[in-house]
């Protein structure tokens, strides 16, 4: 069971939204975003990685808009929430959080080295009202779900 | 009287098995976004793994850059690498 606030239900479907738009209407394959939910199936063999593509990437656009859809299902569309989640839309809230950061680490530049603290402190000292505050703050708080939700489903 | 000139045949090398007997392998590589913790429990999940057995796989994954997860058909690794491209984990197929 969580509980979250009217603006913590509005990012979270916000980001579910943005993460079906990208896998539908605005799907993109040179989007790096992209590239990450759907790798490669082999490295260095292109013909084989294409083959592997075709006969994989529909079902797991498919998984993916669905698992993005568990969230919006479950959220009000306006206000706050208590949501209790049933362990299959338990996993599938836990892949599609995984997804979205994906998408936002992407965006951001995440590297292995990062650290999202002094990312933050430095992006609000350039302007507290600027996209990758937001961004670096909704990813921080992604993280943190994603690991209470895991928490959780393992028990 | 000069001895026979014969080609040397290549030292098989005894450490490889040949190409056909080497199975099929699904490899996951590191990345900088997905939790330690979500990680070790799509290697439970997905493959049935021990808690210990999915730990230290995360951990080669985490540190070595890359850990070979399951092995078998090529068949069966595509399949595998596809339910971990649904879980966001970075995965190949590839014939060590």
């Amino acid at each position: 069971m969580a509980r979250f606030a009217a603006d913590e239900v509005a990012v979270l479907r916000q980001v579910a939204s943005e993460v079906i738009g990208l896998l539908t209407d605005n799907f993109d394959r040179d989007d790096p975003v992209v590239e990450r939910l759907f790798p490669d199936g082999y490295q260095d063999d292109p013909a084989e990685a294409a083959e592997f593509r075709k006969y994989t990437e529909g079902d797991l656009k498919t998984a993916k808009i669905d698992q993005a859809g568990a969230i919006l299902a479950t959220l009000p569309s306006d206000g706050g929430a208590v949501v209790r989640l049933d362990p299959e839309a338990a996993e599938a809230w836990l892949r599609a959080l995984n997804d979205v950061r994906l998408a936002l680490g992407i965006r951001l530049d995440v590297k292995d080295d990062t650290d999202l603290l002094e990312e933050l402190d430095e992006a609000v000292m350039r302007d507290p009202t600027s996209a990758r505050v937001r961004q670096l703050t909704m990813y921080q708080y992604l993280g943190v779900l994603q690991e209470s939700l895991l928490d959780a489903i393992i028990g | 009287m000069t001895a026979p000139q014969v080609v040397p045949a290549e030292t098989p090398d005894v450490e490889e098995a040949p190409v056909a007997d080497r199975p099929w392998v699904t490899v996951v590589h590191n990345d900088p976004v997905n939790l330690m913790t979500y990680v070790t429990w799509v290697f439970q999940k997905l493959f049935g793994y021990s808690e210990d057995k999915a730990h230290k796989l995360m951990l080669d994954v985490h540190y070595k850059g890359r850990a070979v997860v399951s092995s078998g058909t090529r068949e069966k690794m595509e399949h595998d690498a596809s339910c971990l491209h649904a879980y966001g984990l970075w995965a190949t197929v590839s014939h060590e």
